[in-house]
């Protein structure tokens, strides 16, 4: 069974249509990069993906359930990220993480004891009683990602998780995904930096509410005759309107 | 006006106990592109923020446009066009109720009005979008709308601060080279943060910054020829096993990802010992035993993104 599969997946809005019949799979333990263009569609799949938004046509599977039939069971198995980063900025460090224990239901010594694994696990045990809005930008993102893997998910939706954050955080941050997926994890992630397209076992490239390219970064680039991802994501998206 | 445009010396700030800025310089020239760059929380925001007027440094000398920017804001106002990281538009005005809004506030003559407003819709691709209210725009969109407005009308010195987040490839390439006329066209002086180190090397000069004062500034050229040691490069289609195996080895000080490529330092000591050649070699040979297939092998000029990973993360393992 495939850890997500999306089938003729479409979202309108009024006459407007963002995501337009797209279908693909996604293996469990994958790392797969949805990209695309401003306005192609990419946060409006994942909010259907996750459960957060109806489709208004076809149906998506994640761990095998439907989104439109059952979008409350799927949050339990998800972890999600959002492209503004759903932190409580007002609150500190640690009570972000009590609150999405709680958000997950999570029992009390559960939550105690994957609070401190995260902190460690992130690096975020120095700054625990810190504000949330305090923090610099690449550490909001760490603890971000780490309230969305406090109930263990094994598969992930990542909305542009590095958006604004320096060559360095970007390495480190990546090297937890991949150890994420290495562990079996999925991992579902948009991202405008093409460098880190190449660390995805898979890409997409989206347009206009359409899926226009699909395969891994090698293929991609064989397929278009091109030296790097960037570079068929210029041609793609320029050709596509 | 003669002489630099934006001047800077020995800033200082702190919020509460965390110190934002210690001892901050900066100097920005008419007419040239100025980049900072610096990890999160580096302080250039704040930086930028005291320019305009919006912070009260706690001391140092700060000119901009050669007037104090708390005491004489309404001297510099006309002349600045500052987009802050978090640009609020009118979540209830269309896209092009927006661009009007802005082209009204800064007074852009009704000429200019025109010709720019259809350039910014060219570039961020908004012109279809041109009556859907910003609050329904994606991030990206939305970001795009905040650059038009910024860029509306002319002011002698644009401060950007991360401009192109959440801004995709293409559009971003289209957006510098709006940045690119605007220099070269109109003269206007830029300021600029970016994450991007692509972008840090259009830039004429460029500052790392850290814990808020410089650790390193020249032409990005300048700056990337200060790297300690010699480098490594080599291609990979699969960057993460090759890192891998390298890193295992414990024989290289860093081995970094570059999207599909890997590069690998040679410190200065090493260097002149077993040579590039032999790190080259002992590289093909850990490659080849691990069955990862790979490309053109070889030393490569160190740039900014170097620069930074090496710079950055030697302080930060400390
Ligand atoms: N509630 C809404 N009402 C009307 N249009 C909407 C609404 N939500 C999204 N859209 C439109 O749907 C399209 C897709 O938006 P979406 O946020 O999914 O894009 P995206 O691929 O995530 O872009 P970005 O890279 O900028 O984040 C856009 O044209 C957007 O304006
Ligand atoms: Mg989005």
């Amino acid at each position: 069974m495939s850890a997500i599969k999306a089938e003729n997946l479409t979202r309108r809005f009024g006459k407007f249509t963002a995501v337009d019949a797209i279908s693909f799979e996604v293996e469990q333990g994958e790392v797969f990069g949805f990209l695309g263009a401003n306005g192609a569609g990419k946060t409006t799949a994942i909010r259907m993906l996750t459960g957060l938004l109806m489709p208004s046509g076809g149906d998506a599977w994640v761990a095998g359930r439907s989104v439109r039939a059952n979008p409350r069971a799927i949050k339990q198995v998800i972890g999600y990220m959002s492209q503004r980063f759903s932190l409580y900025e007002e609150l500190r460090v640690e009570e972000n993480l009590d609150f999405f224990a709680g958000a997950y239901n999570l029992d009390r010594e559960t939550s105690r004891r994957r609070k401190e694994e995260i902190l460690e696990q992130f690096g975020l045990e120095g700054v625990r009683r810190r504000f949330t809005r305090s923090l610099p930008l690449g550490w909001k993102q760490r603890l971000a990602l780490g309230s969305a893997l406090l109930h263990h998910p094994r598969i992930l939706f990542l909305d542009e998780p590095t958006g604004g954050v320096d060559p360095l955080a970007r390495r480190t941050f990546w090297d937890t995904i991949h150890d994420l997926a290495a562990g079996g994890a999925t991992v579902f992630v948009t991202t405008h930096y093409m460098d880190e397209a190449e660390y995805c076992h898979r890409i997409s490239i989206m347009n206009k509410g359409e899926i226009v390219a699909l395969g891994s970064p090698l293929e991609l680039k064989r397929q278009y005759g091109k030296d790097t991802i960037q570079e068929v994501f210029v041609q793609l998206i320029k050709s596509t309107g | 006006m003669d002489g630099p445009l934006v001047q800077v010396s020995g800033l200082k700030k702190s919020y509460g106990s965390i110190p934002a800025l210690r001892g901050a310089d900066l100097e920005v020239r008419a007419g040239e592109r100025y980049g900072l760059i610096g990890p999160d929380g580096a302080g250039k925001t704040t930086l930028l923020r005291i320019l305009c007027g919006l912070v009260v440094s706690d001391g140092g000398e700060v000119r901009v446009l050669g007037h104090d920017p708390v005491t004489e804001t309404h001297k510099i106002k006309d002349g600045i066009g500052y987009m802050p990281q978090r640009f609020s538009l009118y979540p209830d005005l269309t896209v092009a109720e927006n661009l009007r809004f802005f082209a009204d506030l800064y007074r852009v003559p009704a000429a200019q009005r025109e010709s720019r407003t259809a350039r910014l819709l060219e570039f961020s691709r908004l012109g279809p979008f041109r009556d859907r209210r910003a609050g329904a725009l994606s991030g990206g969109m939305k970001q795009k709308l905040a650059l038009s407005c910024t860029l509306v009308h002319t002011p002698q010195l644009l401060i950007l601060d991360e401009p192109t987040t959440g801004v995709d490839p293409v559009s971003r390439g289209e957006f510098w080279d709006i940045l690119d006329e605007l220099k070269a066209e109109e003269g206007v002086t830029q300021l600029v943060t970016t994450p991007y180190m692509d972008e840090a090397s259009r830039c004429d000069r460029v500052q790392l910054m850290y814990q808020g004062s410089s650790l390193a500034e020249g032409s990005p050229a300048e700056v990337a020829a200060s790297f300690p040691g010699r480098l490594v490069r080599v291609y990979t289609a699969d960057p993460y096993a090759a890192a891998g195996s390298l890193k295992r080895t414990g024989k290289f000080q860093s081995v970094q990802l570059f999207g599909d490529r890997i590069h690998v330092v040679v410190e200065p000591a090493q260097a002149a010992v077993p040579g590039v050649m032999a790190i080259v070699a002992q590289i093909r040979q850990i490659l080849e035993q691990a069955a990862i297939p790979f490309t053109d092998l070889h030393e490569a000029r160190p740039d900014l993104e170097d620069i930074f990973v090496q710079r950055i993360g030697e302080i930060t393992n400390d």
